[in-house]
């Protein structure tokens, strides 16, 4: 980072990864439901 | 006041310890939520029988009158992004999206309490207007400031946000029909109670989102990373245009051209899909028990959803390698050849080459919303990209409401035409759907000629001396 000049803290991996996997649980939730609905074209 | 001073830009700069994919999921946080103003119409149904409960009852609220939260919520968001853009450029993402989550909260409480008292101006004026302009601010809020930190990937980081609002649909939609479950009775259709939960989650996911939103500190750029300048692209400007000097270019207007076009043509689509497939693969044409039923039509518009929202992601990303007037020459013009191909489907009986045509298209739908804000960054500069987006959304509006409005009046008029001319209702319906989508095939053709025209951005318009590199 360039022109910044009082340190802060570092992201870690974990933050990343919970602050992923937040919006990816109901992300993957809703595209599962859609999904499971989307097989009805193929019976 | 100085204890709101943390929503301050300046105070949303981010430190050198700052990983930059934590951005994403604060931009995501707030797509996926105002995305579920695609999958409004699950509550269609059941608002029309608050009193009646089984089937409406005659002071019952008529499904003409309660679309009106669709049409007003896309009307608002438009609006409201054109007018706030600059706004949403001075404040930061942070502020932006803290006031997105007000608003988009308290229109489904508003909504929630119209349902309550059986005020349908409450119900209409509540999502749609207070939870349209909380549409329109989420839905610009986190652009700018992805491009920004990504300046090397604008398609993909744009396309990322821009994927979760297709995906808010595919989770608003079972939500509201698992929560009305939950909360139906005898005497009540659990509607107010659903709305007014689906609001409270929507507020903490995107507050969650605000909270870890932090804006790149100036002059930042990504590790290892050659600006433009250097590259020779003579589509991608050196110096920026704002938001007041960018209306005034004919590049703007043809990028309104073609997301209207683009999107007329996508959302004309699906409005209509699942009786489309219906009619078009009906019993009528394809014989006793080989109809495609309503069960599967659902299915259709289901696979339709998924590849909108993969699309987005897919294709956008897809743009950082091509470029973006390259990637929108695929979409409009394999877009056009892929709706005239349509009616050879219908003809030939393949519903696998025709749920397959209509995914591709769908898929390059979707996109187009996602690579638009990248294709402005190239021609417009990174200085107010998200304001000038926001006046760009207004191709949004018009187009969702004359896209399905084409549709229908053009299937209702080739039905009746097709009858007169002594057609069976089963051929009728299906024949009027091919004219339709060569008139689709048309638009998008007028849309390929838009982007063509597309060339750099007049030096005049910009804010430096710097000008556009030529190759």
């Amino acid at each position: 980072m360039e022109n910044q000049s009082t340190p802060s803290p570092t992201t870690s991996p974990v933050q990343i990864a919970l602050a992923w996997i937040v919006v990816a649980i109901p992300l993957l939730w809703g595209i599962s439901q859609t999904f499971i609905k989307a097989l009805a074209l193929f019976k | 006041m100085a204890s709101l001073s943390f929503l301050n830009r300046d105070n949303t700069v981010a430190g050198p310890g700052y990983n930059r994919w934590l951005f994403p999921p604060a931009a995501l946080a707030v797509h996926m939520c105002i995305g579920q103003a695609y999958s409004l119409s699950v509550f269609n149904i059941p608002v029309t029988k608050l009193i009646g409960i089984t089937e409406p009852a005659p002071d019952d609220w008529s499904l003409s009158a309660t679309v009106w939260v669709f049409n007003l919520a896309f009307f608002f968001l438009g609006i409201s992004a054109a007018i706030f853009g600059k706004w949403v450029e001075r404040s930061g993402p942070r502020k932006t999206m803290l006031c997105s989550a007000l608003f988009f909260a308290s229109g489904f409480a508003l909504s929630s309490l119209g349902v309550h008292l059986h005020s349908l101006p409450l119900f209409v004026g509540g999502y749609g207007v207070l939870g349209g302009i909380g549409l329109g601010l989420g839905y610009i809020s986190p652009v700018s400031t992805l491009i920004k930190w990504f300046p090397d990937r604008p398609g993909m980081a744009t396309g990322l946000a821009i994927m979760g609002f297709g995906g808010g649909a595919l989770i608003g939609s079972p939500l509201a029909v698992t929560l009305m479950k939950h909360y139906a009775t005898p005497t009540s259709m659990g509607v107010s109670e659903t709305l007014m939960t689906m609001g409270a989650i929507y507020f903490c996911f995107m507050i969650f989102g605000s909270v870890i939103a932090r804006v790149p500190a100036p002059n930042w750029k990504p590790a290892g990373w050659v600006p433009v300048a250097n590259t020779g692209n003579q589509m991608i400007a050196t110096a920026s245009v704002t938001a007041d000097n960018a209306i005034k270019t004919p590049q703007f207007w043809l990028l309104w051209a073609v997301l209207c076009l683009n999107v007329t043509a996508g959302i004309g689509v699906l409005s209509q899909a699942s009786p489309m497939i219906q009619e078009i693969f009906s019993e009528g044409r394809r014989g006793t028990g080989l109809g495609i039923t309503a069960e599967a039509a659902a299915g259709f518009v289901g696979l339709l959803s998924l590849f909108n929202l993969v699309g987005r992601f897919f294709w956008s990303s897809l743009s950082d390698k091509t470029g973006r007037k390259r990637i929108y020459m695929i979409y409009l013009g394999l877009g056009a050849v892929l709706y005239a191909l349509v009616p050879t489907a219908g003809n030939l009986g393949s519903t696998a080459l025709f749920v397959g045509l209509f995914c591709i298209i769908l898929s390059m739908y979707g996109a187009g919303f996602a690579t638009i804000p990248a294709y402005l960054r190239d021609m417009f500069g990174t200085l107010q990209v998200g304001a000038i987006h926001g006046r760009l959304l207004t191709a949004w509006s018009t187009a969702a409401i004359l896209g399905p409005t084409l549709v229908t009046q053009l299937r209702d008029y080739y039905i009746s035409s097709g009858k007169a001319a002594g057609l069976t209702e089963s051929v009728a319906k299906a024949s009027a759907y091919n004219t339709t989508m060569y008139i689709m095939a048309a638009l998008l053709v007028v849309g390929f000629v838009c982007n063509l025209l597309v060339k750099p951005v007049d030096a005049k318009y910009q804010e430096t001396e710097a000008k556009p590199v030529l190759a």
